[in-house]
């Protein structure tokens, strides 16, 4: 700012103090990161809490590393995983294509909106139980349990996203004398991929949440099962160490999607110079 | 390609199960490889004639017809432009253009050829690879110009093309149309509310009547061509222009 002449950096700053803030934005979610585990470890060294109740940092890690060596963490993660995973393709499969069948037939939404909305305004807990008793305590009920949360938001963002495809780009296709199957891959899917992906951001992360309710449930294996399991066993520190595995969990898939928005979108990130 | 309307007839159903007359009944020639400019007052049915012409939108009575075929549906050889670009945000420019081919099956290599052929008569050859976002609106016009010509169309369907432009860019562009048109001769049919424009590029001025339009006037416009820009301060271009204003609002009325 002291330099005369550089009329441009006066206005927002000196670079140096620009490049500092950017970087500090930059870093900001780390940074809150960090301040949690100070404060976290403020609390437990004050020892406001027993440790049992609000286990140190150091404690947690140790349980963790100690459930990754023993094979337990990863032995349930990869049983909440397989349910996800199955569930995620059931529920979306469903909710995508039901969705994109109301959205060109809106008769179809008279017929199956009551059902739909009722089925959906009931919160999962209550019905969890219910999909045990017809769909056993194995996998099976948890990956149904996974689908019927995961189908409501795609199905949603799936008819609002159809139904958002410009009118004039319809007539343009049917212009050109387009096949269904043209207007669909050429004109409607990439017109809804947007919606669509942002409605995935939310499925994934409540895949995570329909997973491990159906593990509350039935008990038996899952990071669901676990958490109770190590709740009973008053070890505090493995509670949260799968708690935070089912952060992780949520946190990958949602990246994962935004990836997808990344390569699939690129288009959106264009505009005049 | 020569197209004909006989005695057509839309109506659209109102929500009270009712009928609005939109269009006719109006009978219309146009000869092969004639321009001929629609204007008339707003809501009179314009686009819905094109719209009819155009395969996408159903007589009520009487017909339509491409050379004496009649046309119930979408033709290859018809091509409509409409009056925002109307493009797809997540095609580049040479895919947009493309977009005609690629339906018809046309494959990349062939449809590339077809495409950059295009770029330089367009003003579009610095920016193949930009998405639509990143063009100004008399390039994205350019693009949807270029998504119509690229399918060799022996008519050329054209609802506003420019009315979204500012004076000075649909001046130019109109030129550019008309230096497209020279080279292929197809017939061409375009609505516009500016007289001018009408004036300076058409064969024939139809002007029809406030809603449900009928044919009012059709005016042979007699000048030369290639058309040229400084035309319109010629005794007969204003006089031409002056014919078709007292042929919109009657100046009785
Ligand atoms: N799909 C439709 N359903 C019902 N009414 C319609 C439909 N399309 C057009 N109309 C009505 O038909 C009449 C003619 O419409 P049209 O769009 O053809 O007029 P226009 O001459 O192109 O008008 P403008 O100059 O404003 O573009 C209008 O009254 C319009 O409201
Ligand atoms: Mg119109």
């Amino acid at each position: 700012m002291a330099e005369v002449g550089k009329k441009h950096d006066t206005e927002l700053g000196s670079r140096s103090t620009r490049t500092l803030l950017l970087q500090l934005r930059r870093s900001s979610p780390l940074l809150s990161l960090v301040a949690l585990l100070l404060l976290w470890q403020l609390l437990t060294s004050a020892e406001i809490y027993p440790a049992f109740i609000v286990p140190p940092p150091a404690a947690v890690g140790e349980a963790f590393i100690e459930a990754l060596q023993s094979g337990l963490l990863l032995k349930h993660l990869s049983v909440t995983l397989e349910e996800m995973f199955f569930g995620l393709i059931l529920g979306l499969g469903i909710g995508l294509s039901i969705g994109y069948a109301i959205a060109k037939m809106p008769i179809l939404e008279y017929t199956l909106s009551p059902v739909i909305v009722a089925f959906q305004s009931t919160p999962i807990v209550a019905y969890a139980p219910l999909l045990v008793i017809w769909f056993g305590s194995g996998p099976t009920s948890k990956i149904v349990t996974t689908a019927v949360i995961v189908f409501f938001p795609s199905l949603v963002n799936t008819i609002v996203a159809v139904r958002a495809v410009s009118p004039n780009l319809r007539d343009l296709m049917t212009s050109l004398n387009a096949t269904p199957w043209q207007t669909f891959r050429q004109l409607e899917l990439p017109s809804a991929l947007p919606v669509v992906l942002a409605g995935l951001k939310t499925s994934a992360t409540l895949a995570v949440i329909g997973a491990v309710v159906g593990e509350f449930v039935t008990q038996g294996s899952g990071l669901g099962f676990l958490v109770t399991s190590a709740r009973n066993q008053y070890d505090t520190p493995l509670v949260i160490v799968t708690v935070l595995t089912m952060t992780a969990i949520a946190l990958s898939l949602y990246s994962f999607v935004v990836l997808l928005e990344w390569r699939w979108l690129a288009w959106r990130r264009r505009s005049k110079p | 390609m020569k197209l004909s309307l006989r005695e057509l007839v839309v109506d659209f159903k109102t929500p009270d199960e009712g009928r609005l007359p939109a269009l006719g009944p109006i009978s219309l020639e146009v000869s092969p490889g004639e321009f001929v400019c629609i204007v008339g007052p707003s809501g009179c049915g314009k686009s819905t004639l094109i719209r009819t012409l155009a395969g996408l939108q159903r007589a009520t009575s009487g017909s339509v017809a491409g050379d004496d075929v009649p046309i119930t549906g979408p033709l290859a050889t018809l091509a409509i432009m409409f009056q925002d670009a109307n493009l797809m945000p997540w095609r580049t420019v040479i895919d947009n253009i493309g977009l005609p081919l690629e339906l018809a099956g046309v494959d990349k290599a062939r449809r590339h050829a077809a495409v950059y052929e295009l770029l330089p008569q367009l003003h579009l050859q610095n920016f193949a690879l930009s998405y639509p976002a990143e063009l100004s609106g008399g390039m994205a016009q350019r693009v949807a110009l270029g998504r119509v010509i690229v399918q060799r169309p022996k008519a050329l369907l054209l609802d506003e093309p420019f009315g979204a432009l500012d004076a000075m860019t649909r001046e130019k562009i109109s030129l550019e149309l008309l230096d497209l048109w020279r080279e292929h001769r197809q017939t061409v049919v375009m609505v516009t509310h500016d007289i001018n424009e009408a004036v300076l590029m058409a064969d024939r001025v139809v002007v029809l009547s406030s809603r449900p339009g009928k044919l009012v006037a059709d005016i042979a416009i007699a000048l030369e061509r290639p058309r040229a820009i400084n035309m319109i301060y010629r005794e007969t271009f204003l006089r031409l222009v002056r014919e078709t204003r007292a042929a919109i609002d009657p100046p009785d009325a």
